[in-house]
């Protein structure tokens, strides 16, 4: 073959190929794409919670999309904790201040982020979160610190709606 | 692949086979040549048919009053168990039924290591051995799926974050995976629709396994080649149909005291918890048959190298045929090989304990040692091996040291018995 010249019949092949493989992908493609989030699931993309009943060292869990978010109003001490931490001593180096923008409430994925279990409140060696399946322990700030977990608790979008009323998403 | 031409004795089966030629198929099965000397770790083949069987028959009756929907499913397997006619028969054997399909597979691969099945010219089936393997792990994980008790729940989501694990792309293949931002509904759908379609491709390869198997024929204790058919084979009807049919037996009483003596003891109690995706259960353990994978997972502190052992630890076995240098098939003949190959079964057996405990201390210690292990007997130990080790001659057929010919073989016959 590599000796011979190109053909007209080879140009034949090639275009051939090329019209049945993209042929192939446009069929395939929305066998594939079926199985990622549909219109129904994407629409449940916020929720709103009141937490006016929340006190200082409390937390709410609450559903959105499926998952656990921690909704934690820290006590003075608990901020404190989480901002003296220097940034050297973290795996995930993240200010507390650009976690928790309000800093008496702090909002997060309750899902650890090593392989997605559901930490414990006030548990683990840094006074935060510990989660049971592998040992990861997380700071005031939900912060890692300690175990097999690669990143610090995912902060969701969320706003205050007013004074009492979180919405998430 | 017998030697002889086949011809059906009535006119109607002559017909018949002209046509579609299923009576020369079976007369291949029933003729087949096998070894003389086959002993009862080779009657697992058989053992593992009965247990795919068994799976789809009990499979397919469970689907008919199972629901697959994340509000449903629970209650339609606690609908099973207490309404349906035999529910809880049908659902006990399917349970255990996995176990035992696992505990006739793990025997079966451990023969095959130690009698040197993979070997050349038996590559082909191996690897099929191993396709297999890894689909009925797919299979068992999602059928356990199905029950959305909080180990079902739990456990599909430790698995499907272990794609997270991907550089750039995991999360979306996760998201993928699942069909929406958590395990829920849609998980369950799809889980239930390939935890269907897997077996029957299970039961594809399984033809494919056993065409290639019927292109060299049988290994056999001794692991020589062996001229077929000869005075060293018998027809595989009825000598090995009546051998498998005993072996056959005997498993099927330890398949009935699990399903009627001790239906639970090999699940966790947490699975007849609903699944709640706001709490984890406290101890996150897989199925007994997952647990020295798992060990190997959570011995590696970080989290893609973790997934990335976990999966060398299985897709290694697929090129052991060329990681083995010894051109000797059985351990009878390689003194050497023999004492690594229990000391590898006491591993995968420390790492399947390591797996049940919790991954600390002394425990996560001796995984991480198990697991180097592990990676070492099959990228070091095997090849090099195989280049220094002093085999025992071979017998030059099955049927010499039976008539008193060599005195090695009277060496490996004691072996034999021994291993038996």
């Amino acid at each position: 073959m590599s000796d011979k010249k190109p053909e007209r019949r080879d140009f034949l092949f090639t275009a051939s190929y090329a019209v049945g493989a993209v042929g192939v992908a446009a069929v395939v493609w929305p066998l594939v794409d079926q199985m990622n989030p549909d219109a129904s699931v994407k629409a449940l993309a916020s929720t709103e919670v009141d937490v006016s009943s929340l006190k200082p060292g409390n937390t709410i869990t609450v559903l959105w999309r499926g998952k656990p978010v921690f909704i934690r109003r820290r006590t003075q001490e608990e901020i404190a904790e989480a901002r003296s931490v220097k940034m050297e001593d973290l795996i995930h180096p993240e200010k507390d201040e650009d976690r928790a923008k309000n800093p008496e409430w702090l909002v997060m994925l309750g899902v650890c982020t090593h392989l997605g279990c559901v930490p414990l409140n006030d548990k683990g060696d840094y006074d935060g979160w510990f989660c049971p399946c592998h040992g990861s322990h997380y700071d005031t700030s939900g912060r890692i610190r300690k175990g097999p977990a690669p990143w610090n608790m995912e902060v969701p979008k969320y706003e205050f709606v007013n004074a009492n009323t979180i919405k998430i998403g | 692949m017998s030697d002889h031409e086949y011809t059906p004795k009535s006119k109607a089966g002559k017909w018949f086979n002209d046509r579609l030629p299923l009576l020369t198929l079976a007369n291949h099965l029933t003729d087949y040549p096998t070894p003389k000397n086959l002993n009862y770790w080779w009657t697992f083949g058989g053992i593992l048919t009965f247990c795919l069987i068994t799976q789809i028959v009990t499979g397919l009756t469970l689907a008919m009053h199972y629901i697959a929907h994340a509000d449903m499913a629970f209650e339609s397997v606690e609908h099973i168990m207490r309404d349906v006619n035999y529910g809880w028969l049908i659902r006990y054997i399917h349970a255990n039924g996995a176990s035992m399909f696992f505990l006739a597979v793990y025997i079966h691969i451990f023969r095959s290591l130690f009698y040197g099945s993979y070997k050349s010219p038996r590559e082909i089936i191996w690897i099929i051995g191993i396709i297999i393997y890894l689909l009925m792990m797919a299979a068992a994980f999602m059928g356990y799926v199905l029950p959305w008790g909080q180990m079902s729940f739990w456990g599909a989501t430790v698995i499907t974050n272990l794609f997270s694990a991907i550089p750039l792309v995991g999360e979306g293949i996760v998201t993928w995976l699942w069909g929406g931002y958590s395990v829920d509904n849609p998980t369950l759908t799809r889980f239930f629709t390939l935890h269907y379609l897997i077996p029957f491709l299970i039961l594809g390869l399984v033809v494919l396994h056993i065409w290639a198997l019927h292109v060299p024929g049988n290994n056999n204790p001794v692991g020589i080649d062996i001229k077929k058919p000869s005075k060293d084979t018998v027809p595989f009807h009825p000598y090995i149909v009546i051998k498998d049919g005993f072996a056959l037996l005997m498993f099927m009483i330890v398949f009935a005291f699990f399903v009627f003596y001790a239906p639970n003891i090999l699940g966790h109690a947490d699975n007849y918890i609903e699944a709640n995706p706001l709490v984890t259960p406290a101890h996150i353990v897989p199925e007994w048959y997952l647990l020295p994978f798992y060990a190997i997972l959570r011995s590696v502190p970080d989290k893609l190298l973790g997934v990335v052992a976990m999966l060398s630890a299985i897709l290694i076995l697929a090129v052991l045929p060329w990681l083995d240098t010894s051109k000797i098939r059985s351990a009878v003949f390689r003194p050497l090989y023999k004492q690594f190959y229990w000391i590898l079964v006491a591993d995968v057996l420390i790492l399947g304990y390591m797996g049940a405990m919790p991954a600390e201390g002394l425990y996560l210690l001796i995984a991480r040692v198990a697991t180097a292990y592990y990676f070492l007997h099959f990228l070091v130990i095997l090849p090099v091996l195989g280049l220094k080790e002093r085999t025992i001659p071979l017998p030059l057929s099955i049927t010499e040291p039976v008539l008193g010919g060599s005195p090695n073989m009277a060496m490996a016959k004691k072996k034999e018995s021994k291993i038996e």
